[in-house]
């Protein structure tokens, strides 16, 4: 991927791309501190989807009429740009699916139930969100076969001395890790993870959903197998995402969804499946939504993922800093260097529930729970944490009332 | 009064910092454990009946939560004691939320409503008592032994 000098993001200034910021929470201008959990929108993107809808929206690939070519255009044109966003070498490996979950589930369920059995382990990590470990625990215990997971160090990071440990256990066959941790930040080495899985004769997948928002992708570069993420984290609408795949495991792999689309054809006795990446499209998809994930592409492009990820880890070291003076805090995760822009934490004594409570009455949004790794939180001891979370349009001011909001909240609840 | 003070209002802070009926039972007549998959917080209810096998002679809760969910669990605890199980066991849920008396938005509800879902499924094992709603559904992964 081509390295370009970054130009310093100006969030003040890319607020303004978002409507919602627009309106005031409780009397006050909202501060959204929960990006990680799901993005806002820029009017670059909203307007892309209305004037898609407006002007040429139909079916795609059904109809020989101008305005499903139309339309099919704009469709293929959002894979490619998707697929170039991760460098995938082609983007008939590019599958639009509903987002990161269901791609994961296409994984587990079209190659797992075919390749894996008795004898097989299935590697996870402790960190991983529910949606790369209940797939897989669940195909793991359909085929017969064993579930392990990597487990963490005090930092929140893994231990890969374990390895060589579960390497004993049986053929590793399936090595799946987010490449980003969305409830610690922890940036994942997923590069080694994918020699160590190649060395084994496994397969790497990697849940992308929370880097491909704040961090730069190439799957090439990372050599897993497949990847998946999700449009409605990095500005772009939900119900739509995107798994890539090599082709040649996608061409051997049985279909995942059946129906219209994805046929060569059909009869009586016997269906035949269509090509890639079409194979794993059956029926109406997100159109639009497809469409808008390529707008939402192009914006971030504009900004630069570089300089997303230097802005976020900018605020990520101001807000550690600040948040240090806050009495009670617990912080949890690795040091800034190896962390997205995330800060997952607890005041002591003071529920999350009532933190984020105390925090939204003053327009402060952040996550409180479990943040579907549950897992995670009974290694860290707790039933859950609070979490604040940084995008693009980030500023300072809302690191400040969140740390204001803190105090309150010891005040009142300690 | 702001909504914010009437959510963290002093009776409600009160049960929170001094909870009622905290703690365990150790040869409890009834016993549940319920969560809140939101969140992932945990309660246990206790409950010793009287020698008519129906009055909750005593009752008492453990777990983790917030201050909604503790607040509630520690007024239901006084709400039900001295009272009958058969009873209890169809007790309105909005007997609960006048006693709290603050707007609770559809999450915060769970919170408020964990004990008392708790304690009927408590009496449910117990006694045979209707299953509450909140439980429908899920007997299935219920250990009701």
């Amino acid at each position: 991927m081509a390295v370009t000098a970054q130009t310093k993001l100006d969030a003040g200034k890319l607020r303004a791309d978002f409507p919602i910021f627009e309106q005031e929470i409780r009397g006050k201008p909202l501060a959204y501190l929960d990006s990680a959990v799901s993005s806002h929108k820029p009017r670059q993107v909203l307007d892309k989807l209305r004037n898609f809808y407006e002007t040429s929206y139909a079916n795609v690939h059904r109809g020989v009429y101008t305005l499903s070519e139309v339309a099919t255009a704009e469709y293929e044109g959002a894979r490619e740009k998707v697929a170039r966003f991760v460098n995938a070498p082609e983007a008939r490996e590019l599958i639009f699916t509903h987002g990161a979950t269901e791609s994961i589930n296409l994984v587990a369920y079209a190659w797992g139930l075919d390749n894996l059995g008795p004898g097989d382990v299935v590697v996870v990590t402790e960190l991983e969100h529910h949606s790369n470990f209940v797939p897989w625990q669940y195909i793991a215990k359909r085929t017969g076969a064993t579930f392990t997971a990597i487990p963490l160090d005090e930092h929140g990071e893994l231990r890969l001395d374990w390895l060589e440990e579960i390497a004993q256990k049986g053929n590793v066959k399936v090595v799946a890790n987010n490449l980003v941790s969305n409830a610690l930040g922890t940036i994942n080495p997923v590069e080694r993870l994918a020699a160590w899985a190649h060395e084994q004769g496994a397969i790497m997948v990697v849940d992308a959903a929370q880097a491909a928002p704040h961090h730069a992708i190439d799957v090439q570069q990372l050599d897993c197998d497949f990847l998946a993420f999700s449009s409605h984290k990095m500005c772009g609408p939900t119900s739509v995402g995107a798994l890539w795949g090599r082709a040649e495991l996608l061409e051997a792999m049985a279909p995942f969804n059946l129906g219209g689309h994805m046929i060569r054809s059909v009869s009586l006795e016997e269906t035949t499946w269509g090509q890639l990446p079409y194979k794993f499209e059956a029926g109406t998809q997100p159109i639009a939504e497809a469409v808008g994930f390529g707008a939402a592409i192009d914006y971030v492009n504009d900004v630069g993922i570089g300089a997303i990820e230097e802005h976020e880890r900018e605020l990520l070291v101001y807000a550690l800093e600040r948040l240090a003076d806050v009495p009670g805090f617990v912080g949890y995760g690795p040091p800034a260097e190896r962390r997205a822009g995330i800060i997952s934490f607890n005041i002591e004594g003071i529920h999350p529930h009532d933190v984020a409570q105390v925090l939204d009455m003053d327009g402060v949004a952040i996550r409180a729970g479990h943040h579907c790794c549950q897992p995670l939180m009974a290694k860290l001891g707790v039933a859950a944490t609070n979490r604040a979370s940084f995008y693009l349009y980030t500023i300072p001011e809302e690191i400040d009332r969140l740390v204001d909001g803190l105090h309150k909240a010891h005040k009142l609840l300690a | 009064m702001s909504e914010f003070d009437q959510m963290y209002r002093e009776v409600i802070l009160d049960h929170y910092k001094n909870p009622r009926g905290h703690g365990e039972l150790d040869d409890a007549d009834a016993q549940a454990e319920g969560q809140n998959p939101l969140c992932g917080d945990e309660v246990s209810i206790f409950v010793a009946f009287g020698e008519d096998g129906d009055t909750i002679d005593e009752v008492k809760f453990s777990g983790r939560g917030c201050a909604i969910s503790q607040a509630a669990t520690s007024m239901l605890m006084e709400m039900v004691q001295g009272r009958s199980a058969v009873e209890v066991a169809s007790l309105p849920r909005e007997e609960l939320l006048d006693e709290l008396g603050i707007p609770l938005s559809p999450v915060r509800l769970k919170c408020a409503l964990l004990g008392l879902s708790t304690l009927k499924l408590a009496l449910h094992k117990a006694k045979g008592t209707p299953l509450p709603e909140e439980w429908a559904g899920a007997a299935g992964d219920l250990d009701l032994k």
